[in-house]
């Protein structure tokens, strides 16, 4: 699975970009991405979305991705 | 227990009706308790002490006159508020905000308070309390704050998402960037480029009630707040990590709301309070006064954007770029961050950028403000969509139309879109008879469209049916619009039974687990969500007690229009058993029969709304009155139709103030000079013709009525919308917000003059 990152994230000094992992779940994602970039913990502290086929999901991290989904980690959104 | 979230089409007899708001006698007849209509024996009136100073040092804080003065129970600076944020930098800086800590960094940012037996005592002993500034330089405007020259704010702020980092701290607290495609390949492309500036001014929410809590915080630890606050849980959350105090002894209740809009998902005097309870030992009510709710509170971001399009001339959009800088006051934001999300996210541009800048300023930290930075981006955007049509020669919605975004599209800030309904609120712009209204002398008409994401977020609802048939339903999401009759409506779909059977109410924070604030266009999506599964287990409550009145098993039950059937040849000669009836015996069928959600409420779908202002100059004055307007948006599902065009009326009167009027003005010493009504002109109903409304519906595939957030949407599109119609009214573009009649009859004379 390919797990696309929103711009305005910098891994490693590299803004955007992509990621590929085996991940079944939203918390797989976040688990790998930390395990291979300990930096991203700091984008998580600010807060980070992850979109699959275009809906954005905030904080259910059990959430299960569907194969060949697209997966897109953006900032999270709150409102007013 | 798991719930099916995916949406299913079906008939409702509740849902899409339109009941009274149970809340609405109490509001018109002046019963209903808001944040200063609590009361407590031996309660102090605690007041702050403000900085005049727009930034400065504080040498010295003397305290010992005021705490002479018979009736002064305590005072409290920073040094009663230690750091115990543990290395957090939002909370700390949430703390300082409530309390400054060596510096004052903005007018009206809180030095000191009091809490004295009454209000006189309180106002005197402020004036006691002797406060030594030292000046510092100060800046207040965004464009000002990121020059080389600026005074830096703080220190320790360097500039994130800039490669290479930065080795000096500086006011720009962050460079964010988004989009796709190749944009001078675009611009290539393009048959007309345009290319603007445009200013948006900082304005207030303007609610009508003050913040305002009453406080009370025991030796032993525990403590309780009465407070108006758009999400109670969160306020015990931030307070109790503020204090130091345990999350759960702290009970947080929420009173009615006078509106928040945004401004009342951030704790500003709350802290304060429970901070000078907790050094006089006894109750302590604040209020804040409407000049501290504007110097103190959190207004949105002022801006300044730069925006560049290019199409060819079939209206094709082939390149867009926007820079954008947005100040978040004294704090650092993602103000900026949300403006290059939203900014382009209504179309389908194959080569877009956005790049923010969220910068620091001497003004109050900012706070969400309905849809927040999308309207200052759609502003930008949206004028120079419709210049770029004026120079094309195709109509403004056609423009919009060619290159609408739809499911499928690529949005700007990375993912591809689901189901979205902005074309169909365009289409049904164009098919309005609005459009084709003659238009009078001096008037012009305007479209624009808005963008916002919508949340969902943490949920907990319990439902209790009583022995006499009537239910409760306990929320925990506060009612900011309405949310407790939609709750009761669909509390009574699921159930099968009338709406006046069901009482909601919205519980204090021991009575429900985490429920996330009443923000994002949330309340009627998340909360809605966990009422239906609420219902549903209570349902099987009910089906279950009718197995046993009956005998038979659980599996030959099903529930239909409020009541249980027995299923099977072998039971057909049973009666069936009405909600009433089954809760008649609940308490020798297993005792009270309820039902229970908690929720993470994700997968809130997208908002979209197009609007049709129809304006008229007055060119002597340059004074512009709204003469007609519509507005289009997608709503997913109407729980209540009421509640949701009240939403996006309410929506697009805050756009028009902000359009014409609405506007923080900063002295040359960085004093906010306007801090009133009388100054700060909010539009009133005078102001305004009837607003229109047409409610589209394009399911949200993850509810399972297709809701989606209504509560923030149609604040977007107005700026834009208002000062399209401004300029086919008099040919002049305003890129200015507010277009207040100066700015107005500066543009036309500059246009007369040229011409």
């Amino acid at each position: 699975m390919r797990v696309s990152l929103s711009s305005t994230f910098d891994l490693d000094g590299g803004l955007g970009g992509s990621v590929d992992m085996h991940a079944e779940t939203i918390a797989d994602i976040m688990a790998t991405l930390i395990d291979r970039y300990p930096s991203f913990q700091q984008l998580l502290d600010r807060g980070v979305a992850v979109s699959i086929n275009g809906q954005i999901y905030r904080d259910d991290w059990t959430q299960p991705i569907p194969a060949d989904a697209q997966v897109f980690l953006i900032p999270r959104i709150e409102g007013g | 227990m798991g719930h099916e979230q995916k949406y299913v089409d079906k008939k409702y007899e509740v849902v899409g009706t339109r009941f009274n708001r149970p809340d609405g006698i109490d509001k018109v007849t002046g019963k209903a308790r808001y944040g200063a209509d609590a009361s407590a024996p031996g309660q102090l009136v605690g007041r702050v002490l403000r900085s005049p100073h727009a930034h400065a040092s504080i040498v010295k804080i003397n305290t010992s006159k005021a705490e002479k003065l018979p009736g002064v129970k305590a005072i409290i600076t920073s040094a009663d508020l230690p750091d115990v944020t543990g290395g957090d930098q939002g909370l700390a800086d949430i703390l300082e905000n409530c309390m400054a800590r060596g510096r004052a960094l903005y007018d009206g940012h809180a030095v000191a308070a009091v809490a004295a037996v009454d209000e006189q005592t309180a106002a005197q002993a402020l004036k006691l309390i002797d406060v030594k500034y030292k000046k510092l330089p100060h800046v207040t405007d965004v464009d000002e704050a990121m020059c080389e020259s600026a005074p830096v704010i703080h220190d320790r702020i360097i500039t994130r998402g800039v490669e290479p980092k930065p080795t000096k701290p500086s006011n720009v607290a962050a460079r964010t960037q988004m989009g796709h495609g190749d944009i001078e390949a675009g611009f290539a492309e393009a048959d007309v480029v345009i290319e603007k500036s445009y200013k948006t001014e900082q304005t207030h929410q303007g609610y009508i009630e003050p913040h305002a809590c009453l406080a009370s915080v025991n030796p032993d630890g525990t403590a309780e707040l009465w407070v108006t606050t758009q999400g109670h849980f969160v306020f015990r959350n931030v307070c109790a990590s503020l204090l130091g105090l345990d999350i759960a002894k702290l009970k947080v209740t929420s009173s009615e709301i006078g509106g928040g809009f945004g401004g009342k998902t951030h704790v500003w005097v709350e802290p304060v309070a429970l901070a000078l309870s907790r050094k006089a030992n006894r109750p302590v009510k604040l209020v804040m006064g409407r000049d501290e709710v504007f110097r103190a509170t959190g207004p949105t971001s002022s801006t300044s954007i730069d925006v560049k399009m290019g199409a060819k001339k079939d209206g094709t959009i082939t390149a867009a770029v926007a820079e954008m800088r947005y100040q978040g006051g004294a704090f650092p934001g993602n103000w900026a961050m949300l403006g290059c999300m939203t900014a382009f996210a209504c179309y389908d541009i194959k080569n877009n950028q956005s790049i923010g800048w969220d910068v620091v300023v001497n003004r109050p930290k900012v706070a969400a403000y309905r849809a927040p930075s999308a309207p200052m981006a759609a502003f930008a955007v949206e004028s120079t969509i419709d210049e770029l049509a004026k120079e094309i020669g195709i109509a403004p919605i056609d423009m919009r139309l060619k290159n609408v975004a739809r499911e499928g599209t690529l949005a700007p800030y990375g993912p591809t879109y689901g189901p979205i309904g902005i074309e169909h609120t365009l289409k049904a712009v164009k098919d309005h008879p609005h459009m084709r209204a003659k238009l009078k002398k001096n008037q012009g008409r305007g479209v624009a469209c808005g963008f916002w994401f919508n949340i969902g977020g943490q949920t907990c609802t319990d439902l209790n049916i009583s022995v006499d048939g009537t239910v409760n339903l306990t929320l925990g999401t506060v009612d900011v619009g309405g949310s407790r009759s939609s709750m009761a409506m669909i509390a009574a779909e699921e159930l099968g039974i009338p709406y006046e059977q069901v009482r909601a109410n919205i519980a204090d924070t021991t009575s429900l687990g985490h429920n996330d604030m009443t923000e994002g266009s949330r309340g009627t999506f998340s909360s809605g969500m966990a009422t239906i599964f609420a219902a549903r287990d209570a349902i099987s409550v009910l089906k279950q007690r009718a197995a046993k009145m009956w005998g038979i098993t659980e599996e030959d039950v099903i529930w239909e229009n409020g009541q249980a059937l027995a299923t099977g040849d072998s039971h057909s000669n049973l009666p069936p058993l009405s909600l009433k009836e089954i809760a008649a015996k609940s308490g020798r069928t297993g005792g009270p029969i309820a039902g229970h959600n908690e929720v993470v409420a994700d997968g809130a779908g997208m908002g979209f709304a197009s609007h049709i202002c129809d304006v008229e100059v007055d060119p002597e004055t340059g004074r512009s009155t709204i003469v007609r307007y519509t507005v289009v948006q997608d709503a997913g599902k109407a729980i209540n139709p009421d509640y949701v065009e009240g939403q996006f009326q309410g929506g697009a009167t805050q756009g028009i103030g902000w359009a014409l009027n609405e506007e923080y003005i900063y002295g040359d010493d960085g004093c906010l000079q306007n801090a009133g009504f009388l100054d700060y002109r909010i539009p009133v109903c005078s102001d305004l013709p009837f607003i229109d409304t047409q409610i589209l519906e394009v399911p949200n595939p993850l509810h399972p009525y297709g809701v989606r957030g209504v509560g923030e949407t149609s604040i977007v599109p107005p700026l834009a919308a208002v000062g399209n119609a401004i300029a086919n009214a008099t040919g002049v573009r305003m890129t200015h917000a507010p277009m207040s009649p100066p700015r107005v009859l500066a543009g036309i004379d500059t246009l007369e003059h040229a011409s």
